[in-house]
């Protein structure tokens, strides 16, 4: 059953392009979507892989009370570094660069809307981590990845200046991907697909570009402030010469709380698309999914100073955002029981994919839940700042966001390389990454609670043995990503070929042959049935289909409440 | 013997609920609580634990559920049904979450009322106050300068913070106390004697306000035991009021990144009977008499060393802490070569 026909009646590209990339395209300013869409997901798994050996060499230090791995300036140079490059240079240009592979095939697109523009969003991104990352070298930024005045305007004008380049390169990166995605599929879709037919990575990401298109120039307007203070001498924040510390954090968490969601919600549509297929049961809730993305980023603006709950804020500060905070978590919830609801009943598939997508619901759940706890202002008085926000932040971005990037790389990999991945090393990776996971990071959550703060080099003895199993944790994680590493690349050059559509899924990529032609469609597909429409009695691909067009006006069985007889109709 | 499906799920949600009550109480992993706002910020943390236990149990448990049960067995091809939604069971798990937040926002809400989040003192925002502080300049100058300290602890003063309890609103605390945070200490100065000190002493079972300042960069004072925390930010003051109620010794910790050395800026608060608090008190005006000529020096004209050196002293660092104070110390742009020195100055003491 597909979700495509490719009907006579779509237009055909009307010149001739080469059939096949060469592997020297993927190292030039190449506008084509898929293309970008790869050096986006390589480029940001190998500043994942630097951040990786950051967080190890910090866990190792943690290893022991004393300073004595590294020393304390340089595990601040880590700390920053780790924290910047994940956020900046993994977590979000992965969103954007399974966006740009995802997005115009979803739709049904030839490209994006702006491909010039998109090719140009994505070479800002080498240059600026290249340099953030090499600042290690010279004289690195040590005043945090939040680089509150004034610590950040005492503590080394070129590292900080270093990491202000780089995030304000980073950062408009970032803006000209969302207006191309925004613009992709708000104008580029198929005729025959309306807004509630699209896929619902679709909807997330149209949320994401949402939220960075309405914070990321708050956070460029900050830092560029925040660069007079440091090299023109001007005191915006600087409180000696009368300026307001706390402005600056209104600014950056104005962005950076938004930009947490800006992380999540990619992924959050990426398992939305793996969960059904590997489940072989229709999304429970289209519109329910759809519409709590919009909520959420919505919502996500008005929370930010719950990260300043201890700061200089008011009590009617501290218990608006408290409230909107806790709200969030009603389309979150929403979300997560929608998921629950899908697999449950259906034939599920326990592959890689399946795994990191069931694992990323099973661990974002406790981030989720002791999001909830930190929101309540007399708690979070307690544990802010303390490890207790480590493990809720690392569950949120480490069990969330990088277990659906995982999972949606096992997923289309064999889309974008026409090959199928090893299972065994795939399930392999998968436990090793669940372990490593809650090793490193549960015990986190006591340790803030019994008193340990996080960004310190040297600690109180008393914490060492919970210590010593985050280690542990750590270094399971750093091992876990070898198998990942064999099996990628292994695969991409001798895998099992893996045909157009393995999963026999129902969206619109599946459609097209693996890897995608270079203008994605031979003729453009025409839908014919939701994206989810699994288990309708809708044949499969490959066998007879006829008269298709009828299939969805008369919805197969009684149990279908009328507006969700179709997923997104 | 077959059992209903329905009664199946009934007991499961109560082993689920069981649970999680008994796990709220018996979580175990708060520390002790020093004082009745820790109490009751333990109180809110008992309820959101029971209330977490129970939501992760039900969705781990319908994961784990799902993989055995719903898991497609060799050669089944086929799909699962084609549920697409159920409106009314769509709209139960909206609208519970929606309960639980709202009824954990107002329980949050009180709590913070009863910990004095609301005193017209502490709960506004007073706005920067523009410090006199030129590169070059003595900066702790005010520290030791008792005639320069607060003079009273009126009802007009503004700090915002966690203040008194409802009950006390408007009345003074009966100990204030003056907070100043520094790379890398704390300096705690007792307006009424005149008392330096680098180590908090406080009478049990009486009212402290902490007037918390901050001189150079952002700090933030954190008492684990108190489970209170208030960030210390130049150029507006902030205030902690508590009561603490054991008599111990409790840590101090700094919890927002100050610095290199922002791990090691920890310090003790002892909480004393009433008549071991006024002892150490008449030690420390004792003490103070005997450097009140270090005191008279303008400190404009001694080095960084120099000027440091009483505090260095009543805090009870070591000679290699010194060091390490007085070089960081000596400019707030700690430059490369400066921490290379002192990293030196550290590597024999570990």
């Amino acid at each position: 059953m597909t979700q495509a026909e490719m009907q006579a009646s779509a237009t055909q590209s009307s010149y001739s392009v080469p059939s096949t990339r060469k592997w020297r395209d993927y190292f030039s300013f190449n506008s084509d979507h898929k293309v970008i869409g790869i050096q986006y997901l390589v480029t940001s798994f190998f500043f994942y892989l630097i951040g990786g050996v950051f967080a190890t060499a910090m866990r190792t230090e943690l290893a022991t009370p004393e300073s004595d791995f590294v020393n304390p300036e340089m595990y601040n140079n880590l700390l920053t570094l780790h924290g910047t490059i994940m956020i900046f240079l993994w977590i979000i240009p992965a969103g954007s660069g399974l966006a740009n592979y995802l997005i115009p095939l979803m739709i049904g697109a030839r490209d994006m809307a702006f491909p010039k523009l998109n090719a140009l969003a994505f070479w800002m991104i080498p240059p600026a981590g290249l340099v953030l990352a090499g600042s290690l070298l010279i004289d690195a930024p040590q005043a945090g990845w939040t680089s509150y005045p004034p610590l950040s305007l005492v503590s080394g004008k070129v590292g900080e200046g270093i990491w202000i380049f780089s995030l304000l390169v980073l950062g408009t990166s970032s803006i000209l991907g969302a207006i191309n995605f925004l613009v992709t599929i708000l104008k580029m879709r198929v005729p025959s697909m309306g807004l509630n037919d699209m896929p619902l990575f679709c909807w997330s990401m149209l949320s994401a570009s949402g939220l960075i298109l309405i914070g990321t120039p708050v956070l460029a307007g900050a830092l560029i402030l925040l660069a007079f203070d440091l090299l023109a001498g001007t005191a915006f924040f600087n409180p000696t010469g009368g300026g307001d510390p706390i402005v600056y954090q209104h600014m950056f968490w104005f962005y950076s709380h938004p930009a947490v969601y800006i992380m999540i919600l990619p992924l959050f549509g990426a398992l939305s698309e793996i969960l059904p297929v590997h489940a072989r049961k229709p999304i429970f809730g289209y519109r329910a999914i759809a519409y709590s993305s919009v909520a959420i980023s919505f919502i996500g603006l008005i929370v930010w100073a719950h990260h300043m709950f201890t700061s200089g804020t008011p009590a009617w500060l501290r218990m608006f955002f408290m409230i909107f905070t806790m709200i969030i978590a009603v389309p979150t919830g929403i979300k997560i029981f929608g998921w629950l609801a899908t697999v449950w009943g259906g034939k599920i598939a326990l592959n890689s994919a399946m795994l990191f997508g069931l694992g990323m619901i099973s661990v974002f759940v406790i981030g989720g839940i002791s999001g909830v706890m930190v929101a309540a202002v007399p708690f979070d008085i307690h544990v802010h700042d303390t490890y207790f926000i480590v493990a809720h932040l690392h569950y949120v971005l480490f069990g969330g966001s990088v277990f659906g990037i995982y999972g949606a790389l096992y997923h289309w990999f064999p889309k974008m390389t026409g090959r199928m991945m090893n299972e065994r090393l795939g399930i392999l990776h998968f436990v090793l990454t669940y372990m490593g996971m809650n090793l490193t990071f549960m015990p986190m959550h006591e340790l803030g609670l019994i008193g340990m703060n996080r960004r310190i080099a040297v600690y109180n003895p008393e914490f060492q043995p919970l210590n010593i199993l985050c280690t542990i944790g750590a270094f399971t994680l750093a091992i876990s990503t070898i198998p990942f590493l064999i099996n990628a690349g292994w695969s991409w050059i001798a895998g099992k070929p893996a045909g157009d559509n393995p999963w026999r899924g129902l969206t619109f990529e599946w459609q097209t042959s693996s890897p995608p032609p270079i203008e994605n469609f031979d003729l453009l597909p025409v839908l014919n049935y939701g994206p989810y429409d699994y288990g309708s009695g809708i044949r499969f691909p490959g066998e007879e289909i006829e008269d298709e067009e009828t299939n969805m006006e008369a919805p197969p069985g009684g149990f279908m409440p009328p507006s969700e007889s179709r997923a997104g109709s | 013997m077959k059992i209903p499906s329905n009664i199946l799920t009934l007991l499961a949600g109560i082993a689920l609920t069981l649970i999680s009550l008994w796990y709220g109480k018996n979580h175990g992993l708060l520390p002790p609580a020093a004082s009745n706002e820790a109490d009751l910020v333990d109180g809110l943390f008992d309820a959101m634990m029971t209330v977490s236990m129970g939501i992760f149990l039900l969705v781990q448990g319908v994961l784990v559920f799902s993989v055995i049960r719903f898991r497609r067995r060799q050669g089944d091809n086929t799909d699962g049904p084609p549920i697409h939604g159920n409106i009314p069971l769509e709209i139960v798990w909206t609208a519970i979450p929606a309960v639980i937040v709202l009824v954990i926002g107002v329980y949050s809400f009180d709590i913070y009322k009863q910990m004095g989040g609301f005193d017209p003192q502490a709960a506004n925002d007073p706005g920067v106050t523009q410090i006199a502080m030129l590169p070059g300049e003595e900066l702790a100058t005010p520290l030791i300068d008792a005639s320069k300290a607060k003079p009273a602890h009126n009802h007009v003063h503004l700090a915002v913070g966690i203040g008194a309890f409802p009950e006390d609103e408007g009345k003074m605390a009966d100990v204030n106390v003056d907070v100043m945070g520094l790379q890398y200490a704390w300096i705690f100065t007792y307006p009424d004697s005149g008392i330096t000190s680098g180590e908090l002493h406080v009478p049990v079972n009486q009212e402290v306000q902490l007037n918390i300042k901050a001189q150079d960069v952002l700090h933030a004072f954190w008492l684990p035991d108190l489970r209170l925390k208030q960030d210390a930010i130049p150029g507006r003051d902030v205030e902690l009021r508590f009561a603490p109620r054991k008599v111990g010794e409790y840590p101090v910790v700094c919890a927002e990144l100050c610095g290199p050395y922002h791990g090691a800026m920890n310090t003790k608060m002892f909480v004393e009977s009433e008549e071991d608090f006024s002892n150490w008190i008449q030690e420390q005006i004792a003490a103070i008499d005997d450097s009140t000529q270090t005191v008279a020096v303008n400190s404009a004209d001694r080095t960084d060393g120099d000027f440091l050196k009483p505090f260095v002293e009543e805090m009870g660092i070591s000679d290699v802490d010194r060091t390490v104070l007085q070089q960081l110390h000596s400019h707030p742009a700690v430059s490369s070569d400066r921490t290379a020195q002192v990293v030196n100055a550290l590597s024999p003491a570990a």
